[in-house]
């Protein structure tokens, strides 16, 4: 069977109509990864003996005529920054070469019990901190698209594990679009959704305020069904909301018509022709399918990566000061003194990026910067947030560009960290504001690479995001 | 310069990471740039923005309560399997306190 072109309804299908076993599936998965992957280093690691394991439960629950569970037999992969039971979880970084955690985070724990196998765990750049996959310690990812170019980031393994087929649904970690950026690079769903909507237990923090998990998928519905499996109140994330989670399926009805719709002016000036084209291409269809769409304004997005990069290494610096060389990491063997050992530790263990961040987060948390740096930077984050509460009285959703250029070339803006900051610039408002956002494909640059329209609404609001993506996704663009 | 190498050592000494001679300068010369970028927040005027730590739903004011049930802990062992060095059932570092 294609396990690369599956999808959780038709392994859900064929799993009860007995045209393979879970089993069977995992099995293909498997081997279809070990040939494939080395060719875009999306996994780090293939969890074959976890994989089988729950694949057999899947096949017994069958056997006993019982219903298999939502995620039934469906091939998994994990960023490598959520912890995984007796499993490796390196967070791309050196300094947990060796990591293998107690626990399961939360979200690993929904998918197993609704059926889920685990397949791998998915190369990331380190702590989360990138846009390109560049900054792993186990080496790039390539995008399945286009061997030469980056799969986006930080969760670039999740993205081209779900593009190249080695899993069907994956779970990155979005902070600043980090779920939505590399989606839209590699072809496929991202979807980041309302802060405190999914657990963050067992997700190793980079920036506690803006951190969520969020899935990757082929299509709409998997990426609404693997998202009903995770969402949902959670007692050890004191964060996760109580909110009841809908029923996010029975909002892919296709109606639109009436729905309104923004495009925010800040975000379409100046748009490059190649990312634009396609994106007012998706509009029309929206038009047709009958939404209203309206400009307006979100009038401090400009803005938002200065507060950004000011909150999330704010951040990062506090959470990162636990990797010192005592509990899990490696340790430096220059550790004459307890001095030595914490500052050799981490400045031999961290990458450039990770340590440019956690510099950056010092020292505007230093003495003297904090209210100028931080505070001033949380009163903006206000203020974007304000934007987005105003707007939301006028419309239903916001659409919205991803990135500002398709999928680079590996190594083309590794020399620059600030341009490459500035190309988070449509991803980072919505992690801001802790509003869902999702990225679905739209079409492609005349070199044929994938562009993503970004599809924002109010908190809580995912069934009408779902709703609007699933509509656009079925008129086909 | 908005930053001096000078700086740049002072901030790994609190932040506990040993950089390079060649890394001191490069921070010096990217946390410039972004430092000039960010400088963009003081042409907004925040006066009397309340500062967003947090994003914020609906909830009772006790929604982040649990039970207070009793649960097993991870346990000794389980805690240290992942430490550089450990004895006795402890993490082990280097000396701190001469005797």
């Amino acid at each position: 069977m294609n396990v690369a072109q599956l999808s959780i309804t038709a392994i859900r299908d064929g799993l009860i109509s007995k045209q393979f076993s879970a089993t069977e599936l995992a099995h293909d998965t498997l081997r279809f990864a070990e040939a494939e992957n080395p060719k875009t280093n999306a996994l780090l690691t293939l969890t074959t003996d976890r994989a089988l394991a729950a694949a057999q439960k899947v096949d017994e629950a069958l056997a006993r005529g019982e219903d298999p569970g939502p995620l039934a037999g469906v091939p998994v992969a994990i960023k490598d920054v959520i912890v995984t039971k007796g499993i490796r979880t390196t967070c791309g970084s050196k300094l947990l070469e060796h990591y293998i955690p107690p626990y399961d985070a939360t979200a690993v724990i929904r998918i197993e019990q609704a059926g889920g196998v685990i397949v791998g765990k998915a190369n990331c750049d380190e702590f989360a901190m990138g846009s390109s996959n560049e900054n792993s310690a186990y080496g790039p990812v390539r995008n399945p698209v286009d061997l030469e170019r980056v799969p986006g980031g930080s969760s670039g393994g999740s993205a081209a594990s779900v593009a190249q087929g080695t899993s069907v649904v994956a779970l990155g970690s979005d902070t600043g679009g980090s779920v939505r950026q590399p989606a839209s690079f590699c072809g496929i769903v991202g979807v980041t959704p309302t802060y405190g909507r999914v657990s963050r237990y067992g997700l190793v923090a980079y920036a506690s305020s803006l951190d969520h998990i969020a899935p990757f998928a082929r299509n709409v519905k998997d990426a609404a069904t693997i998202l009903q499996v995770m969402a949902g109140r959670d007692t050890a994330d004191s964060t996760s909301a109580p909110a009841p989670v809908p029923d996010y399926a029975a909002a892919l009805d296709g109606n639109v018509k009436g729905m309104r719709i923004g495009l925010p002016v800040e975000y379409f000036n100046g748009l490059s022709a190649e990312t634009g084209d396609p994106l007012h291409a998706a509009v029309d269809t929206l038009r047709k399918l009958g939404c209203e769409v309206v400009e307006i304004s979100l009038k401090h997005t400009e803005y938002a990566i200065p507060a950004y990069y000011i909150i999330a290494t704010a951040e990062a610096s506090s959470n990162l000061a636990r990797y010192d060389g005592v509990r899990y990491t490696t340790r430096s063997a220059e550790s004459g003194t307890l001095s030595d050992m914490y500052r050799n530790t981490r400045g031999e263990g961290f990458g450039a990026e990770c340590k440019r961040r956690i510099m950056l987060g010092t020292y505007v948390l230093s003495a003297g910067y904090y209210d100028a740096y931080y505070i001033k930077a949380q009163r903006v984050r206000a203020l974007i947030t304000r934007d987005f509460t105003e707007a939301f009285q006028q419309v239903d959703a916001i659409v919205a560009p991803v990135s500002p250029f398709p999928a680079f070339k590996l190594g083309e803006k590794l020399s620059d960290p600030l341009a490459m900051y500035l190309s988070d610039i449509y991803t980072i408002t919505g992690s801001l504001a802790g509003i869902p956002c999702m990225s679905v494909p739209c079409g492609a640059t005349s070199a044929g690479l994938p562009v993503g329209m970004q599809i924002l609404t109010k908190h809580f609001d995912e069934t009408g995001m779902f709703r609007l993506a699933h509509a656009y996704e079925q008129a086909g663009s | 310069m908005k930053l001096t190498e000078q700086q740049v050592t002072y901030v790994a000494g609190l932040a506990n990471l040993s950089l390079t001679k060649d890394e001191v300068s490069r921070m010096a010369h990217d946390l410039d740039e972004i430092l000039t970028h960010i400088d963009k927040l003081n042409e907004l005027d925040t006066t009397g923005v309340e500062p967003m730590a947090q994003v914020l739903f609906d909830a009772e004011e006790t929604a982040s309560m649990r039970a207070d049930i009793e649960h097993q802990p991870l346990g000794t062992d389980v805690a240290l399997a992942n430490a550089p060095m450990k004895g006795s059932g402890h993490f082990k570092v280097p000396k701190v306190i001469e005797r």
